[in-house]
């Protein structure tokens, strides 16, 4: 995955869009404060949120964290490997480690996430 | 502070933490990667944080007996003993092992947390008059522990470590250096724990690592709790505190009222007697979760205990904790669920240790 044509939620989410699907993942600072991760718990192929519901779960050795989606729109896709191999999100944050595909309700919502450059620029909370 | 094993940890690119006021390695390469390491290879542990005191002299013995709840009297030459040191009230001021390295001459180790306490605790009832001296500046501790441990140490060691059993402990040359070895550790391995000059650990860590024999790698204190967890070992400040008493914290194996007189003693008996209202016990998590720290413990709607130590368990590939339940709640088999960040982890109560290796 070329990382600088993804977009970046200020909770740590990217983005990678094509027409009217999105993938989604955490990035490597999300993956590297995280640590070592146990588990992914991914939701139900069909299911629709809203920007900014928490749509799973992620946890490692040190905490349980939310999944946010920054984008509105339905579950098409899941990465179901990450059930038996959560650690290919802290392998391969952007490529094996990818964890929803969705269908948006509103790609307009892309343009408030941050290019690579801002995200990289952005303060990072702990 | 740090241990003369600090510029090697930095050189390793180990991730560092602090712990009880020492910088310590958390993590080299990563907790599963150490836990199985230890599991099925060897691990080096840089412990030189710990406390080491010498309580000798001719009345060593009666001051040993009246601070430490296990019998000393029973603890031959060159043998250890898992011991606890219990206020009036049968609280636990820390757990410890007592070795016995001459008639008169014994070795503590501590809980590094805790050194500073526990010498001020024993020298306050030191009304016998016994030699007792903090060692723990000068003295270094190196762990090292897993199946291959005997293997990787045997031919550094001028004796013969296969005659050396589980909580015995010799001294002699290792790696040209007088030390003294254990047979102990806190992993549920197999293993050795290494006093020496605190000014010549750097030398036997060196020693140790020389060529990577049988895979051995060192191990951060990340690993080292996930260890102890699945051999449902008790570390102090979470299963152990000096408002528990061995009653509840189901250690009275290590209590020994018969020996006579000591700290704590009527204090644990009345407990014994009317029961803890809360006991220690391992639950595993039947979901895919960790139950962790502080949680809440429900049954039904009601809370029904708390988690003082959770984690996931790369062994057995489920989340494992300790936690205090009330008593009728204990029952192996038992299920209940820990709230963990708003979301309820399904657990049941199990026998420990989670994992049986020694």
């Amino acid at each position: 995955m070329d990382t600088s044509k993804l977009k970046y939620s200020s909770t740590h989410e990217w983005v990678f869009a094509e027409g009217d699907t999105a993938i989604i993942g955490i990035t490597d600072y999300a993956q590297s404060e995280l640590g070592e991760i146990v588990f992914v718990e991914l939701p139900e192929v069909g299911i629709a949120f809203d920007k900014g519901d928490t749509f799973g779960t992620i946890e490692s050795y040190k905490t349980v964290s939310d999944l946010v989606t920054p984008l509105s729109g339905e579950v098409i896709e899941i990465n179901s490997a990450l059930t038996d191999s959560p650690e290919s999100v802290n392998d391969s944050p952007y490529d094996d480690g990818w964890i929803i595909k969705i269908k948006m309700t509103d790609p307009g919502e892309l343009d408030r996430l941050m290019t690579q450059k801002e995200y990289e620029d952005s303060p990072k909370e702990h | 502070m740090r241990t003369p094993l600090y510029e090697d940890h930095i050189e390793r690119h180990a991730r560092m933490t602090e712990f009880a006021g020492w910088d310590m390695p958390l993590q080299y390469t990563g907790i599963a990667h150490e836990v199985g390491v230890v599991r099925t290879k060897v691990g080096l542990f840089d412990i030189c944080h710990m406390g080491e005191f010498a309580v000798s002299g001719p009345r060593a013995l009666e001051l040993l007996q009246h601070v430490t709840t296990n019998d000393v009297a029973a603890l031959a030459i060159g043998r250890a003993q898992y011991t606890l040191l219990c206020n009036e009230k049968g609280g636990v001021i820390d757990d410890l092992i007592v070795y016995r390295m001459a008639e008169q001459d014994y070795l503590l180790i501590v809980n590094a947390s805790n050194e500073t306490k526990d010498f001020e605790w024993i020298a306050s009832h030191n009304t016998f008059g016994a030699d007792l001296e903090n060692q723990s500046a000068a003295t270094g501790l190196i762990a090292v522990q897993g199946p291959m441990a005997e293997n990787l140490m045997q031919p550094l060691a001028d004796f013969d470590l296969s005659k050396v059993g589980r909580f015995q402990i010799v001294s002699g040359l290792f790696a040209g250096l007088n030390c003294r070895i254990a047979r102990t550790g806190y992993t549920g391995e197999d293993g050795f724990e290494i006093l020496s000059r605190m000014s010549d650990c750097p030398a036997i860590w060196a020693a140790l690592l020389e060529c990577e024999k049988f895979g051995v790698e060192p191990i951060g204190l990340g690993a080292r709790d996930v260890l102890r967890l699945e051999a449902g070992l008790p570390l102090y400040g979470y299963e152990l505190t000096d408002e528990i008493t061995p009653v509840a914290a189901r250690l009275m194996w290590v209590v020994k009222p018969g020996k006579g007189e000591f700290i704590g003693r009527q204090a644990i008996m009345c407990a014994k007697e009317a029961g803890e209202p809360q006991i220690l016990v391992g639950i595993e998590a039947i979901d895919r979760c960790i139950p962790r720290h502080s949680c809440e413990v429900k049954k039904d709607k009601a809370i029904v205990g708390s988690v003082t130590s959770g984690t996931f368990s790369p062994t057995l590939g489920k989340g494992i904790a300790m936690a205090y339940l009330d008593k009728d709640q204990a029952a192996v088999g038992n299920q209940v669920g820990v709230y963990t960040s708003g979301r309820t982890c399904a657990c049941q109560v199990v026998s420990t240790p989670f994992y049986k290796r020694i």
